[in-house]
């Protein structure tokens, strides 16, 4: 089982003629180079070429901006990579630090995406005067809030588990904390990284029009790319332009997950310190690469240069070894005090400057109703997600109780996810006008629109991880009917639902900030809620506003999850784990 | 033995202590005033009982574990962090999962900063010598258990240490398994072809430690302390069955069985509960019970030799001690001199259905072990007859570790329900008199 997983290797000498693969392999790399040096090339370009004016809804025009936003969504990705590496690094391995990091990570991540561009749009397009480079960043790093909190999560919790043996072994045989990493925590973390990074590609194409297409304010930006062309479809109310968005949105969900994804999950199968359940199949650019030996052998020094980095020594000078316990410990009591202290700072000044941004602007009666605007779109949250596992859960059982099914629809489900549920938004509007539906109950299921499929995703893996025996005994004694359905798969399914729903409503808030006001050219339809809220606030760049909707969000979901999510995802370790 | 007293020492242990902060304030102590030397060109083993504190001592002559007290001195300096010239074999292997075995083995190599090309050739040796060859670019998923730990072995030769630490290196592996690499490694060793000065092996198993080591040093469990250091002057290679190996191991046996006189209260027990918060290892009922009706059986008619009985039951000597231990605590039968003997009870527990079985157990358990009288007396006196797992768990904590005190609440409350002494509800944790209707 093992020996069919495909891994790149490097050529073996004597065997170098050139293949036709070899052709394939040239192509797909110097294409991709050629593509994304051009890309770049078009970033740097003066502001006043990113205006709606000069976004075409010519279908010829697609190809360009799917590169553009591409390119953004990686630059992203690489970014977040590098804010996982190095914060959930720190907070891993230091006491102090994670204090205070992983706190403020669970604050970040319940923030909702929007909040963050209003905010740091006029700061990028600063930095670069009279160059669409600003507006490339505050774009950038709109997706890059909605791709890099999870995955450092996830970093985080893999680097908290690395086996005890594991440790010792690369502490034993005295690899530098440089070599440590690339060897051990790195390559452990992999899986689920790579599984991290998947969901946060699909979770940033939700927020593609938002923050390509930035108003904050008297700030209209538009940048060429799949969302500004779906931001002009929809204020020209053209649905054949919206079809097309959609049809390029798919080719390149398709063309990343072949040419990335797949191979980085395959390759990563090596990783996973337990038995694999299987190779993952059809990796052709796997094969592919490793057919052509030319090109292996071109990549062959990069390969190795990696590898040196790797494996050099980074220590500066630095060993294993301890410092005497008796100045460590007053060492230690110094340095606690100016981190401490330093952040007491941070925290004051923070409140300081919320207090100023409030004062005068915002009274009592608003904070009130932006909390009662929240508990608005909680009900909706709740109802949704509760309505979604109706409908889901028996369904995930159903598919992942048959193993063959599940490995196909696990890849729809993927594509369902990523697929940008606001560019069915149109639709709804036309719909609610012509039927004269009551916005405030019909906007609100585009807000799950998108996010139900965690729910999916989870319960075919917990129902595909139901074990055999189990099942057979179920059966034996001829459960059926209700008791099987309460006493032997929900529980069985209970904490990879438990993940599905956390992940489910945490996206549902982010996403409320879109479903709650949805614009078809001037049409406007509005639900109250927080999101609305926000968005309002955002259109009209009223900052206090803003900042109060976004504080109370982020109150709203921390407190679900704390409340809620917590104490299920506790019992369910407790007593339903499978070991 | 002349000659070894002159060899030189490799690693020096002098008055080592370690121990551990207890929540509740005061320490644990695992390893009290430990002395040793290991010298050059011999095998030392340490064995013990889980919990002994062998392998926190592994730990800290690794530099992976920083001593409380008194000093280990490798070739004449104090240890204080891993080493040059220590290598450890584990006993789950610790291989990485991601790299090949040619990789695994250069691991060590990586970090003493060895040129490529040396680096390569040093390691192709190793797994050369290890019996390892055509297997360098295998992942450790495709081999076997015992083709891990030559994997494991190799990577620990490939530095050149003068000291091979190893913790319990072939008790992961099935019999046959162990029993072809120990013979390979004491070849290599006697054959000297490995590039190490002296080996110190942990283990609970008395055969192996006699099979292989020059030195024995038997320690004690809470605290761990050695308490009988014996020499094996049997020649290379032993045979299992010669009358000295066997005389030896049963020695061994009698030893580690001798009750309590090295293992002297460290706190004077000055509270009213008395005995409650004796340590009580994990055995469950259906063991003690399966041990009482084999010793009670042919061949061994009600007295069994030890170290027969745990070949006969294909049981590590860790397991049989604890079961052991329990048998004997119940007074269903004494441990002296390497032996086991039924009691009178013992004989009679044997012999009865179900329902007198469990009557003699309540009996027994009541009477001889005070934690499970302290909890019947707690619920007897209480209106409702329920009290939470905390509070018995919490009052453990204060004379022991948190893991010991679920350990020995976990082990009271699975015997107090086969004797119907009480009842607990594991999703209220609750403690009670009531039987589940």
């Amino acid at each position: 089982m093992e020996s069919q997983i495909q891994t790149i290797s490097v050529a073996r000498r004597g065997r170098l003629a050139p293949s036709p693969w070899d052709g394939v392999a040239l192509c797909l790399v110097a294409g991709s180079l050629a593509l994304i040096i051009y890309g770049a090339g078009q970033m740097g370009g003066p502001l006043a070429n990113v205006s709606a004016a000069h976004i075409s809804l010519s279908p010829t025009a697609l190809p360009e901006y799917a590169l553009r936003t591409t390119l953004r969504m990686f630059a992203a990705l690489a970014a977040s990579l590098v804010f996982t590496f190095t914060y959930a690094t720190a907070a891993a391995k230091s006491r102090r630090a994670e204090a205070v990091l992983i706190p403020i990570l669970d604050v970040l991540q319940s923030v909702p995406v929007l909040g963050f561009l209003s905010f740091t749009v006029t700061g990028f397009m600063a930095l670069f005067p009279g160059s669409a480079l600003g507006a490339e960043c505050a774009a950038i790093f709109a997706i890059f809030t909605a791709q890099a909190w999870n995955m450092a999560f996830s970093f985080y919790q893999s680097l908290r588990t690395v086996p005890l043996d594991l440790d010792e072994a690369s502490r034993a045989f005295r690899l530098s904390p440089w070599q440590r990493f690339w060897r051990l925590d790195v390559p452990f973390a992999m899986p689920a990284l790579i599984w991290n990074m998947m969901m946060s590609m699909s979770g940033s194409w939700f927020f593609i029009v938002a923050s390509e297409a930035i108003s904050v304010g008297h700030t209209t930006i538009t940048l060429p790319g799949i969302g500004s062309y779906v931001a002009l479809a929809i204020e020209r109310r053209d649905l054949t332009a919206v079809g097309y968005a959609v049809a390029a949105m798919l080719v390149v969900i398709v063309a990343y997950d072949q040419l990335l994804f797949r191979p980085l999950v395959a390759w990563a199968q090596k990783f996973r310190s337990e038995q694999t359940p299987g190779p993952v199949t059809g990796v052709w650019l796997l094969r592919v690469l490793n057919r052509a030996k030319l090109v292996q052998l071109g990549l062959a020094p990069l390969q190795r240069g990696l590898g040196t980095v790797a494996q050099a020594p980074m220590n500066f000078g630095w060993r294993w070894g301890r410092v005497p316990p008796v100045r460590a410990r007053w060492l230690n009591a110094v340095w606690g005090g100016v981190w401490w202290g330093a952040w007491v700072f941070v925290a004051l000044f923070g409140m300081q400057a919320l207090y100023r941004e409030l004062a005068g602007h915002v009274g009592w009666a608003e904070i009130l109703e932006a909390f009662k605007l929240g508990l608005m779109t909680l009900t909706r949250v709740i109802v949704l997600v509760a309505l979604a596992s109706l409908v889901w859960v028996p369904v995930g059982v159903w598919i992942g109780l048959r193993p063959k099914l599940a490995m196909r629809m696990q890849l729809i489900a993927q594509i369902l996810a990523a697929f940008p549920a606001n560019l069915l938004f149109p639709a709804a509007v036309v719909g609610i006008l012509h039927f004269q539906l009551n916005p405030n109950i019909w906007l609100s299921p585009l807000m799950i629109l998108g996010t139900q499929w965690y729910i999916l995703f989870n319960v075919i893996a917990g129902a595909s991880a139901f074990p055999g025996d189990l099942r057979d005994a179920a059966e034996n004694f001829r459960v059926r009917g209700r008791p099987w359905w309460f006493k032997v798969i929900l529980p069985g399914i209970f904490p990879y639902f438990v993940t599905g729903g956390l992940t489910a409503t945490g996206g549902s808030w982010n996403a409320s900030i879109v479903a709650e006001l949805v614009v078809w050219g001037h049409t406007r339809l509005e639900a109250n809620g927080l999101g609305s809220y926000i968005a309002k606030a955002t259109a009209t760049g009223d900052y206090p506003r803003v900042i109060l909707g976004v504080v109370v969000m982020a109150i709203f979901v921390t407190l679900f999850n704390r409340l809620f999510w917590r104490p299920l995802n506790a019992y369910a370790e407790r007593r339903l784990r499978m070991n | 033995m002349a000659i070894l007293q002159q060899a030189k020492p490799v690693i020096e242990i002098r008055e080592l202590r370690r121990s551990f902060q207890r929540p509740s304030g005061g320490e644990l102590v695992v390893l009290d005033d430990v002395n040793m030397t290991l010298r050059e060109g011999e095998i030392v083993g340490l064995l013990g009982r889980s919990g002994s504190g062998k392998s926190t001592l592994l730990r800290i002559m690794a530099g992976l574990v920083e001593p409380t007290g008194g000093a280990a001195l490798f070739q004449g300096k104090q240890v204080d962090g891993p080493a040059a010239g220590v290598a450890m074999v584990f006993q789950t292997f610790a291989l990485f999962p991601w790299l090949t075995v040619l990789q695994n083995v250069r691991l060590g190599l990586d970090a003493l900063n060895i040129p490529e090309e040396e680096a390569r050739k040093r390691a192709l040796e190793a797994i050369d010598l290890i019996g390892m060859d055509g297997f360098e670019s295998a992942y450790p998923k495709e081999i076997s258990g015992g083709m891990r730990q030559r994997v494991g072995f190799a990577r620990a030769l490939v530095v050149h240490p003068d000291l091979l630490l190893m913790d319990e290196p072939f008790s992961a592996l099935d019999v046959l398994t162990a029993e072809t690499l120990r013979t390979d490694l004491l070849d290599l060793w006697s054959e000297g072809r490995m590039p190490i000065k002296s080996i110190l092996l942990v283990t609970h198993n008395i055969e192996e430690a006699v099979l292989m080591c020059d030195r024995i040093l038997v320690f004690s469990s809470n605290p761990g302390r050695v308490i009988a250091e014996i020499p094996v002057d049997i020649p290379r290679p032993r045979n299992r069955l010669d009358t000295k190996f066997r005389w030896l191991v049963d020695k061994i046996y009698e030893r580690m069985t001798m009750p309590a006189t090295a293992q002297p209260q460290t706190t004077a027990p000055d509270f009213a509960g008395e005995g409650i918060t004796k340590v009580l290892p994990r055995v469950s009922t259906n063991s003690i019970a399966g041990l009482i009706e084999a010793v009670a059986g042919a061949p061994y008619n009600g007295r069994a030799d030890l170290p027969e009985l745990a070949e006969d039951m294909r049981m590590s000597t860790d397991t049989l001690f604890a079961i052991g231990e329990t048998v004997s605590l119940l007074r269903f039968g004494d441990l002296a001199g390497g032996d086991i003997r039924l009691t009178e009870a013992g004989r009679r527990f044997a012999n009865e259905d179900l329902n007198v079985r469990k009557q003699m157990f309540a009996e027994r358990l009541l009477s001889n072990v005070p934690l499970a009288a302290h909890i019947k007396r707690v619920l007897d006196e209480r209106p409702q007859h329920r009290a939470p797992y905390a509070r018995f768990a919490e009052e453990l904590e204060d004379a022991m570790s948190e893991e010991w005190a679920e350990q020995t609440l976990r082990s009271v409350i699975n015997w107090g329900r086969f004797a119907e002494v009480f009842a607990y509800d594991e999703n209220q944790a609750m403690l009670s008199l009531d039987n589940p209707s």
